[in-house]
């Protein structure tokens, strides 16, 4: 044997590394949508919100969402000038049959705010997963894989916007796809689709010919919860500083 | 080489551990998705098996194809950003199958009242109307269009349903 302790040693990873690659296959080809060409985000217009619900019930029907559960849902939020800091926020059925009546004159304001996944370029949801059964895709969607998850539910705990929940019946984690069925096929999501007002948005961050770019800079726009540098990208337009 | 003289049982060892690498190797072949790393700690399949899953609301590009007259009608009014499905539901497979999937026409007392009841907490500049005090109970199409809802709008435009 003339091989030296020195080059087994050097040769041994190598081999592994060059196994690794065949065991990893070529990427499969897509006929019409190429993910490095997205990045997908979300534009939510506060001021435009009118709490009807239409986008939760939308999304329960495309994405077969259990009652009671939501991948979307609208938070009505209201904030009186003694408790800034502390609004009353109901969302009754995730806002789906829409909201009690709110007489005129009342004190203080009231605001609609349409929650979801906000598809976080460095979620910590992805981060504890121990089996990558979730993850970013390429093209910015945080998606699970049913096949993959163990159902332990570290993700939904994970999640600081309480995007997540364990599906009833499949025992796996489940959450906004951003519609990754419908956008790749040149649609919108089924809760911009439904939404009378354009309250939402779905932006493509890596179209230049968006309206998001032009949006972003004429616009005072902020993300949820900056502080814990998510990457979140669902944007809020007009976001009352009370919202959690 | 002086360096492995008397070193067979190092050898054995070693021999030992190289066996049950590449039994290693053999059985993560086996276990481990063809795709998993294909983009990162993840089974790249999965992609393609989440946007291969059906649609349900057909996109108002598929309503517009053919109803054209009521584009004509909605592009005039105060409806024209809402899309055909905001009202009407997820319609998929009627696009799909238009004559045998026939869609039902949405009840306009329960389907205006739901954007156009009056709430202090919806904006200002949003059309509202308390639905007893506005209507008392007569249906809303008896006056407005749905499709070009100002009244007298849906005349102007050359009428239509």
């Amino acid at each position: 044997m003339n091989l030296s302790r020195r080059h087994f040693l050097v040769l041994l990873p190598a081999a592994a590394v060059a196994w690794e690659s065949v065991l990893a296959g070529t990427p499969e080809a897509s006929p019409n949508y190429t993910m490095s060409d997205h990045w997908w985000g979300m534009l939510i217009d506060i001021p435009k919100c009118i709490g009807c619900g239409n986008c939760v019930r939308a999304c329960q029907t495309e994405n077969d969402v259990p009652d009671g559960f939501f991948r979307t849902w609208v938070e009505r939020y209201h904030r009186t000038d003694w408790h800034l800091e502390n609004p009353e926020v109901i969302s009754p059925d995730g806002g789906k049959e829409g909201f009690p009546a709110v007489k005129e004159g009342g004190e203080g304001e009231y605001f609609f705010v349409p929650k979801m996944c906000n598809h976080c370029a460095d979620s910590p949801c992805t981060q504890v997963c121990p089996v990558g059964a979730t993850f970013i895709s390429p093209d910015g969607v945080v998606l699970i894989d049913p096949k993959y998850c163990l159902g332990c539910a570290y993700c939904v705990q994970a999640c600081p916007y309480g995007c997540r929940y364990v599906h009833p019946e499949k025992k796996v984690a489940d959450k906004c796809t951003l519609c990754y069925h419908r956008i790749t096929k040149g649609l919108t999501t089924a809760c911009c689709e439904a939404c009378p007002t354009g309250a939402r948005q779905l932006a493509d961050l890596k179209n230049p010919r968006d309206p998001i770019h032009e949006f972003l800079k004429t616009h005072s726009v902020q993300v949820l919860k900056p502080q814990m540098s998510t990457g979140a990208k669902a944007f809020y337009n007009g976001l009352d500083g009370s919202v959690r | 080489m002086s360096v492995f003289k008397d070193a067979g049982h190092l050898f054995r060892f070693a021999g030992l551990f190289v066996i049950a690498f590449l039994i290693f190797l053999v059985v993560r072949h086996y276990v481990v998705p063809k795709s998993f790393g294909q983009y990162g700690h993840y089974r790249g399949a999965a992609i393609g098996e989440i946007a291969s899953h059906p649609i349900k609301f057909a996109g108002h590009q598929a309503c517009e194809d053919c109803h054209t007259d009521i584009v004509d009608v909605k592009t005039k009014g105060k409806h024209a950003h809402v899309n055909c499905e905001a009202c009407h539901g997820a319609l998929a497979n009627h696009a799909a199958d238009p004559t045998s999937v026939t869609p039902v026409k949405p009840d306009t007392a329960v389907l205006c009242a739901r954007c156009h009841t009056a709430s202090a907490a919806k904006p200002k500049n949003f059309p509202q109307v308390d639905p007893v005090d506005h209507a008392n109970g007569v249906p809303c199409e008896t006056c407005h269009n749905p499709h070009s809802p100002a009244i007298g709008a849906d005349v102007a435009a050359g009428g239509a349903k």
